[in-house]
């Protein structure tokens, strides 16, 4: 009897063990875990010095992919500055299997130069990527994004873009795995890029 | 907080006595007042904290500068799934309160520079307000991975 309930009790702390156990891995991610809910990494654009680039280029390295445009000048430098904060945080050790990549939906504007000193001066490890209409329009579709080019001020010709806010993050084998969103902090970046370099390392 | 020497408060727009009298906003002052610079001549954006120590509550209508061909007053809209930016007409400074302009909100878009501007330089911008009173405000360059004047 007595050998019974020990049995039992046991039975109890090992299935609570093991449900922490499952718990903690289903939680481990601070960030929203999108894990095959979007293809892989896909692209066949160019980098901010000109050169072709595909999603082979950044392949064993944690990818953190944003949507932007360099005539932003208020929530597209937010992102790049919480990204910067988020690479110092990491340390360069970490930071070196991280590439953060600012894809431009401002075709019009954002030619190589211009693309090229604008992530720089947030970050000289940051990497602008632009690409035909149509290689743009077919990644923004794969990863459910959007942008839409604003009516010009008829003064100047000046327009705004509304685009997609959130950051796309990519394990280091290229599959999407978490997407931070504008409430996530950069602390929680910091921790699920960390996670994800050590599937790299 | 090394804020006095930034700021340069001037009834510029010399309101009649009884306007003044009327809703002047008496010892607003602003804090914090920086500029993120861009490269390639980028549309800028200037930040500032407006504090109205007065019971009498005022708006923010307008900035101008020899600095730049335009300056508007613009705030963000962050969601889950898009960010836009649209013009605003004014900015609510509330009495015995203060207006944030801060990114990823209101803030003073800066457009067509008339000279390029670098980190470290001041830029003096005129804030009007709705009582027709204005001040003038010296706004610090920062460099563009600025997350604000540091105290």
């Amino acid at each position: 009897m007595l050998q019974l309930s020990s049995l039992a009790r046991w039975c109890v702390v090992a299935c609570a063990v093991l449900a922490m156990a499952a718990c903690a891995t289903h939680s481990q991610w601070q960030l929203d875990d999108v894990a095959g809910h979007m293809p892989d990494l896909k692209f066949q654009l160019t980098n901010d010095l000109g050169q072709p680039v595909t999603a082979a280029t950044y392949r064993g390295k944690v990818v953190m992919l944003y949507f932007g445009y360099t005539h932003c000048p208020d929530v597209c430098p937010l992102t790049m500055v919480n990204l910067h904060t988020v690479l110092q945080r990491l340390g360069p050790q970490a930071a070196s299997h991280v590439q953060v990549l600012f894809v431009t939906v401002d075709l019009a504007r954002d030619s190589v130069p211009i693309l090229h000193q604008y992530v720089t001066a947030f970050d000289p490890r940051f990497q602008g990527l632009r690409g035909s209409p149509a290689a743009l329009s077919e990644m923004v579709k794969r990863y459910r994004a959007l942008y839409q080019i604003e009516k010009p001020v008829p003064a100047n010709g000046d327009y705004e873009v509304t685009h997609s806010s959130a950051i796309y993050i990519f394990g280091p084998h290229g599959h999407i795995r978490l997407l931070a969103t504008p409430g996530a902090t950069t602390e929680a970046m910091v921790h699920d890029v960390r996670l994800l370099v050590g599937e790299a390392t | 907080m090394k804020l006095a020497p930034c700021l340069v408060a001037l009834l510029l727009a010399a309101p009649g006595p009884r306007l003044l009298a009327a809703a002047a906003p008496a010892n607003v002052r602003v804090e914090h007042a920086w500029i993120r610079w861009l490269p390639a001549g980028l549309p800028n954006a200037g930040y500032a904290v407006i504090v109205n120590p007065g019971d009498t509550a005022t708006q923010l209508t307008g900035v101008s500068t020899p600095a730049f061909a335009d300056a508007m007053l613009m705030r963000s809209r962050l969601d889950q799934d898009d960010s836009s930016m649209v013009a605003v007409t004014h900015i609510d400074v509330p009495a015995r309160g203060s207006a944030t302009l801060a990114p990823g909100g209101y803030h003073i878009m800066l457009s067509h520079a008339t000279r390029p501007i670098k980190p470290g330089d001041k830029v003096p911008l005129t804030l009007h307000f709705g009582t027709g009173s204005a001040l003038q405000v010296v706004f610090s360059v920062l460099p563009a991975n600025a997350s604000g004047p540091s105290d």
